[in-house]
Order: structure tokens, then C-alpha cells, then sequence
């Protein structure tokens, strides 16, 4: 049996490969030669650091084109670039612009997808990938070919694995309609996010509907800053408006595993442990001891958010 | 302008989900279903740029007959009519086999704006809009946070992964919009009423020229091949606050031992 084509998907920030594309490398290695899809100007650095993550190719769309127009020139040059090589298997990081353009192509080739997969695998010539539905259950989906199968993965189901190898570059050059470019991007505005990025963050303190309202999330800002940790929330505060939706951690919304995961207020909804439940510790402080979140909890406050998170951030203070 | 809004009636999330082992199916009980609370921002967003530059809001939704329930709680918010797709053969629909569907009644409405949620709040796979768009040939903006259409144009202002960005194309266009776009209105006792009196058109897969083995669980590419429960209980410490934050102590402790102070 020839060996499997697995392509991986790929964005780059500050010209640097993203996490996620880094962490599908692996994933990709383990199922067959490893290549990487980046559609996007980018440097020699770029280049290497995924060859150096085990991309034995790099399909490189150096056009600018690509990051002035949304989804379309992306969807165009991947679809010509399957039926060219025709690829086993597309993976897909769960971010913003890699869920766009997933779906866009799927529509495109007629193909399924499934979208947030924990793992991949193959059992003979069938694609098997874990994904968790509901929160209460994992269910092992498959894809009716054709190939190629177009699967999105959750952030970190993957580790980063630098193994240092050289990718050989191969440009893509395909030819673009403009007039199928029809979503321009005016502006991309860069936010300084304070203190670390959820994703990598050691401690997170996470705040959910028991806050009360929006000003509350200050408290947890001053927690976090003690401890040197990010501020994440469920999704009934993001869908109140409270926080941004990139404040989101859930099965929709991030993944993380920290060390230590302070869950403020927070009820525990399904939907939310399924983002959270890989962090290593757990300290959840809810008013209703009933509270689901106490299940996962290593240290369950039975009290009021507002009245202990400022009396915790003193007492850390004042150490 | 018309709009076309795509609703789904979603099991409450607010109670556990439950599946059916045998089918692999979400257990779909109409008395603990909802109109998908993602898509009131949708129809709230529709709502706001019809009061503001005129025109028809068309709710559309694929469902079993009950999902009517979802369709109207759309219409007493204000929607102008409404379009559910229902058949027996569209159970077990995937992602693809749905965007079909709904790609079959919006071509017909000729739209200048198909507004999703950014994904449903059951599945959650997010994949809809993206196929819809491709589909119907539109251009898609997606996770609009503000959204401002002058003339022919559609600007939208949206939050991605460490930045902020403004996307602009033509009319028609597809949008799907985040809950931070506008707060939903709550429907009126005359809207509620009002809502009882508007259409609702039912159309099955004959009339929307489907084959059956384009939808449905036949039409389905994904499927699901086996199914496990999983519950995770941890034994950890439990204290309770007096009130006055007497925990701290018990906290800190806890964050002592695990090294993290």
C-alpha cells in the first residue's frame, strides 16, 4: 500500500507557524508523510520550522492575495491543489479562519467533514476520529469517501514534537479569479492581550454566570495577575456579552490544561468541562453545592465568588 | 432587503443531553426544546437592519414538525414568515446533508442576506454556513461582532485569534454573527400573538427537488460507528465559606500544596 498523504493546514502569526498547524504535524507523521498547506507570504523561518516539525513538503502560495481576501482565494487554490495531488487526508486546526475555510471547501468538493476531533486514526482504509459529543459521550466517527477527508482538530489533543527535519518546498501557482475573491479584508488590527495567552497559560481563573455581572470579571483579573494567570469564562458570560468570545473555554470556544484551573461561578455545564476538564488541578468555588463543577473539582468552595476571590487575591498579596 | 435567517430548535441546553444508543442520535423531546438561544442574534440582526433599511425577514429551519415551535418564537420576535423544511427522510442529516437542504429553500428566496449562527448549540460542528455559502455562491462573513450594509455594501467588524478585523463585500452575502452583535429583543404579548397569525411553509423533499439520498442519514458522509459514556468524577476536598471568606485559608493551603504559591 502506497504510502498515506496526510496535509496539514496552516497559518502563520508574526510569520511564525501557528501552535495548533505544529501540533497536527504530529498527528499527520503518525498517519503517513506529513505536508504542509500555507497559503500566506512568508519567510524562509517559516519554512523550516515546519520542516523542522516533520513537514516532508511544504506547499507554499506565496501570493498576497491570499491574506487581502478571506476564505475564497484560499478554498480556490486548495481545491486545485487536491485534484492535482489528490491527498488522503486534510486536517484542520479549530481556529477562526481554519473553520471558514474548511467549510467553504467542503462545500466545494461535496465532502463531509468532522469537526472537533481528538484523534485520527485509520483501520484499514476507513478513517476513524474520536470526537466528544455532548459532553457526556465520545463517539467514534468515520467519513464515507471519497477521499480526500477533511477533518477539524481540537487545540492540544496533539503535542508539538520538533524533530528536525528539512521540507522541500513545492510553490503553488495557481492561477486565481479575482472576481472570485469577493471578501476583502479592510483592516487586521493586532490586540495586545495582558498577561499570558489562554492556550499556554499555567493558571486560569474562569469566571461563569455566579459573577453576577460584567464588572465582577475584574476580580478575576486581579486573581489571575497574582498568580500570574490568564482570565478565561464559560460561554452563558461570553453569550451574555460579558467578555469577547476569545475569553471562551468549552467545546466551543478553547481548550486548555493548565496546571491549576480556578473555576469562579461557574456551574459546569457539559459544554464547558469538555474545554477545561485536561487541566491538572481544579478549584472550583460556586454558591450551589450541587454544583456539577464540584464533580471535577480536586478543592470545592461552597461560598460566594465575590466576597472570597478579593479576600484570596489579598491574602496572595500580602505573602 | 430580505433576509433569510437560518433557525434550529435545539434540545434545551440547559438540561443534559441525552442520546439514543441504538441510533446514535440526539434524543430530540419537543416539550424540552428551544429555539437555539445562538439564533436570536441572527434574527435580532435581521430584525435591525430590516427596521432600518426596510424589507422581509424570513426565518428558515430543517426539523421534524415540531421544530414549527422554534419558527414561531423567530416570528414573535418579529420575523415576517417562515419556511421549515420537514421530512422523514431528512433524520440523521450530517452537516452536509443539512446545508443541502437549506441551500434548496434559500436559492429560491433569492436573498440579499443569509444570516447564520456561528454554530448550533447542539452539535457544534460550525460547518453549515460555510458549506450554505459555498453552495449558494455567496461570499461569507463570518463571526460579526457589528455589522453596518450601505448600499450594496456589507461591512462587518469581527474578533479572531489576537486581533481585531473589518471584512467588506457585495450584497448578497452570507453573515454569521457572534452574541456579542446586539442584545435579542424578548417577544411582545403582541408579537406572540401577532406570530400565530403569519405563515409557516412547509416543504418536503419533493417539493424542493432533493433526491432522498442527498439528505438525511443516507446523505450523510459522516457517520458515527460507536459511542461510549463517560463520566469523570474526581473524590476532591470540599469546604464551605461561612460568609466572610473563610475559605481563603483553606485555598491557599491547596495552592500551597500544589506548588503553585
Amino acid at each position: 500500500m502506497a504510502t498515506r498523504r496526510v496535509w496539514v493546514w496552516t497559518e502563520l502569526t508574526d510569520g511564525a507557524p501557528q501552535r495548533p498547524a505544529l501540533e497536527l504535524l504530529t498527528a499527520a507523521r503518525g498517519l503517513g508523510e506529513a505536508a504542509a498547506v500555507l497559503l500566506a507570504p512568508a519567510g524562509d523561518e517559516a519554512i523550516a520550522a515546519l520542516g523542522a516539525h516533520g513537514a516532508a513538503v511544504v506547499y507554499h502560495g506565496d501570493d498576497a492575495i491570499y491574506t487581502q481576501y478571506a476564505v475564497e482565494p484560499q478554498v480556490a487554490a486548495l481545491a486545485a491543489l487536491i485534484e492535482a495531488e489528490a491527498p488522503d487526508l486534510l486536517l484542520f486546526p479549530s481556529t477562526f479562519t481554519a473553520r471558514d475555510v474548511l467549510a467553504r471547501l467542503a462545500g466545494r468538493l461535496g465532502a463531509g467533514v468532522i469537526a472537533n476531533a481528538t484523534s485520527v486514526r485509520f483501520e484499514g482504509d476507513r478513517l476513524l476520529a474520536t470526537v466528544p459529543y455532548t459532553g457526556a459521550y465520545v463517539a467514534t466517527v468515520t467519513l464515507e469517501g471519497p477521499a480526500p477527508y477533511l477533518v477539524q482538530v481540537r487545540p492540544k489533543a496533539y503535542p508539538v514534537e520538533p524533530v528536525g527535519g528539512q521540507a522541500e518546498v513545492r510553490p503553488v501557482a495557481t492561477a486565481l479569479d479575482p472576481a472570485a475573491c469577493r471578501v476583502q479584508v479592510v483592516e487586521t488590527v493586532p490586540q495586545v492581550a495582558e498577561g499570558p495567552n489562554l492556550e499556554e497559560a499555567e493558571v486560569i481563573v474562569a469566571g461563569g454566570r455566579g459573577l453576577g455581572k460584567a464588572e465582577n470579571f475584574r476580580l478575576l483579573e486581579e486573581l489571575a495577575r497574582q498568580l500570574g494567570g490568564a482570565v478565561g469564562a464559560s460561554r452563558a458570560v461570553v453569550d451574555a456579552g460579558w467578555v469577547p468570545y476569545s475569553y471562551q473555554i468549552g467545546q466551543t470556544g478553547k481548550t486548555v490544561k493548565p496546571n491549576l484551573y480556578i473555576a469562579c461561578g461557574i456551574s459546569g455545564a457539559i459544554q464547558h468541562l469538555a474545554g477545561m476538564k485536561g487541566s491538572k488541578h481544579v478549584i472550583a468555588i460556586n454558591q450551589d453545592p450541587d454544583a456539577a463543577i464540584f464533580e471535577i473539582a480536586d478543592l470545592g468552595v461552597v461560598g460566594d465568588v465575590l466576597t472570597i476571590v478579593p479576600k484570596l487575591t489579598e491574602r496572595l498579596a500580602g505573602r | 432587503m430580505k433576509i433569510c435567517v437560518t433557525v434550529k430548535q435545539v434540545p434545551d441546553p440547559n438540561l443534559p443531553m441525552q442520546v439514543d444508543p441504538a441510533t446514535h442520535r440526539l434524543v430530540r423531546n419537543p416539550d424540552q426544546s428551544i429555539l437555539d438561544p445562538a439564533d436570536e442574534y441572527g434574527v435580532e440582526t435581521a430584525l435591525r437592519l430590516v427596521e432600518e433599511h426596510g424589507g422581509e425577514v424570513v426565518v428558515v429551519s430543517m426539523g421534524p414538525p415540531s421544530a414549527a415551535d422554534a419558527l414561531r418564537r423567530a416570528m414573535a420576535m418579529g420575523a415576517d414568515r417562515a419556511i421549515l423544511i420537514t421530512d422523514e427522510a431528512l433524520a440523521g442529516s450530517d452537516a452536509r446533508a443539512t446545508a443541502r437542504a437549506l441551500a434548496a429553500v434559500i436559492r429560491g428566496e433569492q436573498p440579499d442576506l443569509v444570516i447564520c449562527a456561528i454554530e448550533a448549540t447542539d452539535a457544534y460542528t460550525g460547518m453549515v454556513p460555510g458549506m450554505l455559502a459555498e453552495l449558494l455562491d455567496l461570499p461569507q462573513l463570518t463571526f460579526a461582532r457589528q455589522v453596518a450594509v450601505e448600499g450594496q455594501t456589507v461591512t462587518v467588524h469581527r474578533d479572531i485569534e489576537g486581533a481585531t478585523q473589518v471584512l467588506r463585500a457585495q450584497l448578497p452575502a452570507l453573515l454569521t454573527v457572534t452574541a456579542s452583535i446586539a442584545e435579542p429583543r424578548y417577544p411582545s404579548f403582541k408579537g406572540v400573538m401577532a406570530a400565530k397569525r403569519k405563515p409557516i411553509d412547509e416543504r418536503d423533499l419533493a417539493s424542493l427537488g432533493l433526491e432522498a439520498g442527498a439528505v438525511g442519514a443516507a446523505g450523510a458522509a459522516e457517520r458515527v460507528v460507536a459511542l461510549e459514556e463517560v463520566r469523570e468524577e474526581k473524590q476532591g476536598q470540599m469546604v464551605t465559606d461561612d460568609g466572610t471568606g473563610s475559605s481563603v485559608e483553606a485555598i491557599v493551603a491547596f495552592l500551597e500544596r500544589i506548588q503553585v504559591v
